[in-house]
């Protein structure tokens, strides 16, 4: 099959989709022709759809996304970038209060099928202000889907099934994902929301990984194996909804948990994946559940700080012989 | 009168006029025996603002509202007994129970709903806006918020964006002069939010806020400029709440002197003598009108007391299209 990366993949799954339906746009700063956005993966779609669909805008968050809402409910399939994750929270009220809620405060009047796409994650020494990990804020919010791919295929299939869809979805992409390169068939196909996927097959322990930690947890995996320890790898793909059935099933054969999540500890995604583990599965364990996750600090600059405070294949490595 | 109006047409303002008023004078009094859960926010006193807009607007133009939303749900023309039903929790109500007396919306009419975050209206009238200039109708928006909203980001954001795409939008201030309990004052060195306008290359208008047919004048040079394609307009109705901010609120932060001024400046009694003293209505058709309309809103409460709350389960339904 041919390979292409994360970020021609999403260009693919936006082109495919504003193709077939002229009410798709796209709206963002710098996404047009003067830029292709600033990971690129909008580049050369102006040219394709022109500039009233490939929307470049005002440095105006709050407003970009009000405006995705307000295009949402009148008929149209916006979506909407945001430059880096950590901006959402200048469009918090516009995701959490008014996306949110349109349907439901409304008593299922209106329809807001808007997607919200916006890169996260550390690695590239740009500091506190473009590097945090936010996806939990948006899980604690009834009324958003949460898509987090880690694979090209995934990141195209899922990003046309948000497309497709009538709710508003809040899609994370990691930076470090965009150049990656992975195979995609050439036909239609989508990614259901709300199933897992087993990155690896595996008896011993069970690890759920997200986003960019699925890869350095595919590469702690293979160390491990070396010492004899299989582990299997699940990607829920999507956090709202998500699969704990996948992962419930999982731990029935292996009896141990690791959660690697590259956000804060605190209260973030793995803790609620954990919090649904222990509740629901908890005679299944053979092992206290480890999570693998940030510190609570803001994300530093200097590469050996950065460093320090990001996940990687070490620490996934010992969480696992600490459950074993 | 400037304005080329039929007789029906004066009539009609009159009796949404009055629907407002006396739908709110009700409100007031179900929530003074307590059948009103939650809190309300009275429209009295500014129903020349969202009839005068309305009037001026097609079924099919797109309005967004506030957390004082009853006038304009009214005003675009949604059910009085759907909306009644709503503020008292009902299934039967716009919203299903689901959002009350600040969330009331009617799809079928135009109206995308009332947020009841200050401000937070304005961005999402502006996407109504886009979606009109995407599919090329003629369609506008008539975006209402208080001049407390001017000062939050959502304003400037929004009706810059507006203002660079050239979007059908009408961007309509309420000011009452007070957010909650601050006076205008208080919040902004400038005495007219019409002077933002500048800011953003568009036309601002400042409008008697109680006078109904002046209100429609500006709002059909704004209209017809916006179904042009030229772009929006801020229009700023200087008006007058006769109540407090909400329920708990005996607004003392106003002088006696203040209020008896606005109350004398009383848009439905204006208009009222202006029906007479022109003789486009008379006595006897205005209190016809009165009747009707109080009829009406007997009819609305007896549907809303009699309608079923929702079943508790449905709480979980309508969090996803």
């Amino acid at each position: 099959m041919r390979k292409i990366t994360f970020r021609e993949a999403l260009r693919e799954a936006l082109r495919e989709e504003m193709r077939k339906d002229s009410n798709v746009f796209l709206l963002g700063e710098d996404i047009g022709r003067d830029w292709g956005g600033a990971f690129k993966v909008t580049d050369g779609l102006a040219e394709e759809f022109g500039d009233e669909r490939v929307r470049d805008t005002p440095i105006s968050e709050s407003a970009i996304i009000g405006t995705a809402v307000g295009a949402a409910i009148t008929g149209k399939r916006p979506v909407a970038e945001i430059m880096f994750g950590d901006l959402t929270a200048l469009a918090m009220d516009q995701i959490a209060n008014q996306a949110a809620k349109i349907c439901y405060m409304f008593g299922g009047q209106a329809k807001c099928p808007l997607v919200i796409r916006t890169p996260f994650g550390a690695g590239v020494n740009i500091a506190s202000h473009h590097s945090q990990s936010l996806e939990a804020w948006f899980m604690h919010v009834p009324g958003l889907y949460v898509a987090v791919p880690s694979t090209p295929y995934d990141a195209k299939g899922l990003l046309k099934t948000a497309i497709h869809g009538n709710n508003p979805v809040f899609f994370c992409e990691h930076k470090l994902l965009y150049s990656i390169e992975g195979e995609v068939p050439e036909e239609e196909y989508t990614v259901p929301f709300g199933v897992a996927d087993i990155k690896r097959d595996g008896a011993d322990v069970t690890i759920v990984a997200t986003l960019y930690m699925v890869h350095k947890t595919l590469n702690a995996a293979k160390m491990l194996e070396k010492e004899g320890i299989s582990v299997e790898v699940i990607d829920p793909r999507t956090l709202t909804p998500f699969d704990k059935q996948a992962i419930i099933e999982s731990i029935k054969k292996t009896g141990r948990l690791v959660i690697v999540s590259e956000d804060c500890k605190t209260a973030g995604v793995s803790a609620e994946i954990a919090a649904v583990v222990a509740e629901e599965a908890i005679d299944y364990l053979d092992a206290p559940i480890k999570r693998v996750a940030e510190p609570d600090t803001p994300i530093p600059f200097s590469p050996p700080l950065e460093q320090y405070v990001i996940p990687d294949e070490k620490a996934i490595v010992k969480a696992v012989k600490e459950v074993i | 009168m400037t304005l080329n109006l039929t007789k029906e047409k004066f009539a009609e303002i009159h009796r949404t006029m009055l629907e407002i008023r006396f739908f709110e004078e009700k409100v007031f009094e179900l929530y003074a025996q307590n059948l009103v859960p939650g809190t309300i926010h009275l429209y009295l006193g500014e129903e020349a603002v969202a009839v005068g807009v309305c009037s001026t607007l097609r079924k099919d133009d797109y309005i967004t509202s506030t957390h004082r939303g009853h006038g304009h749900c009214i005003a675009k023309g949604a059910e009085l007994k759907r909306i009644m039903a709503e503020i008292l929790g009902k299934k039967t109500g716009y919203c299903k129970g689901k959002g009350g007396s600040m969330h009331i919306a009617d799809f079928s009419v135009g109206m995308l709903g009332a947020t009841a975050v200050v401000g937070a209206g304005i961005p999402i009238a502006v996407g109504a806006g886009l979606s009109i200039k995407l599919d090329k109708t003629d369609q506008v928006v008539a975006c209402f918020f208080g001049e407390g909203a001017s000062n939050q980001g959502t304003f400037h954001e929004g009706i810059n964006m507006a203002s660079v795409w050239n979007l059908p939008v009408i961007f309509v201030c309420e000011n009452n002069l007070y957010a909650m309990g601050t006076r205008q004052s208080k919040a902004m060195k400038i005495e007219n939010i019409a002077d933002r306008a500048i800011a953003y290359g568009i036309p601002g208008i400042v409008v008697d806020g109680n006078d109904v047919l002046a209100v429609l004048e500006v709002t059909q040079r704004a209209v017809e400029r916006a179904r042009k394609g030229e772009g929006p307009t801020l229009i700023e109705c200087k008006t007058y709440r006769h109540k407090g901010h909400s329920r708990v609120d005996p607004a003392r932060y106003r002088s006696k002197e203040e209020v008896e001024e606005w109350l004398a400046k009383d848009p439905i009694k204006r208009f009222k003598q202006k029906l007479l003293q022109t003789h486009i209505l008379t006595e006897s058709e205005i209190q016809k009108i009165e009747s009707e309309v109080l009829a009406k809103i007997e009819e609305a409460v007896e549907f809303a007391m009699q309608s079923p709350y929702p079943m508790r389960e449905e709480a979980l339904e309508d969090i996803y299209a």
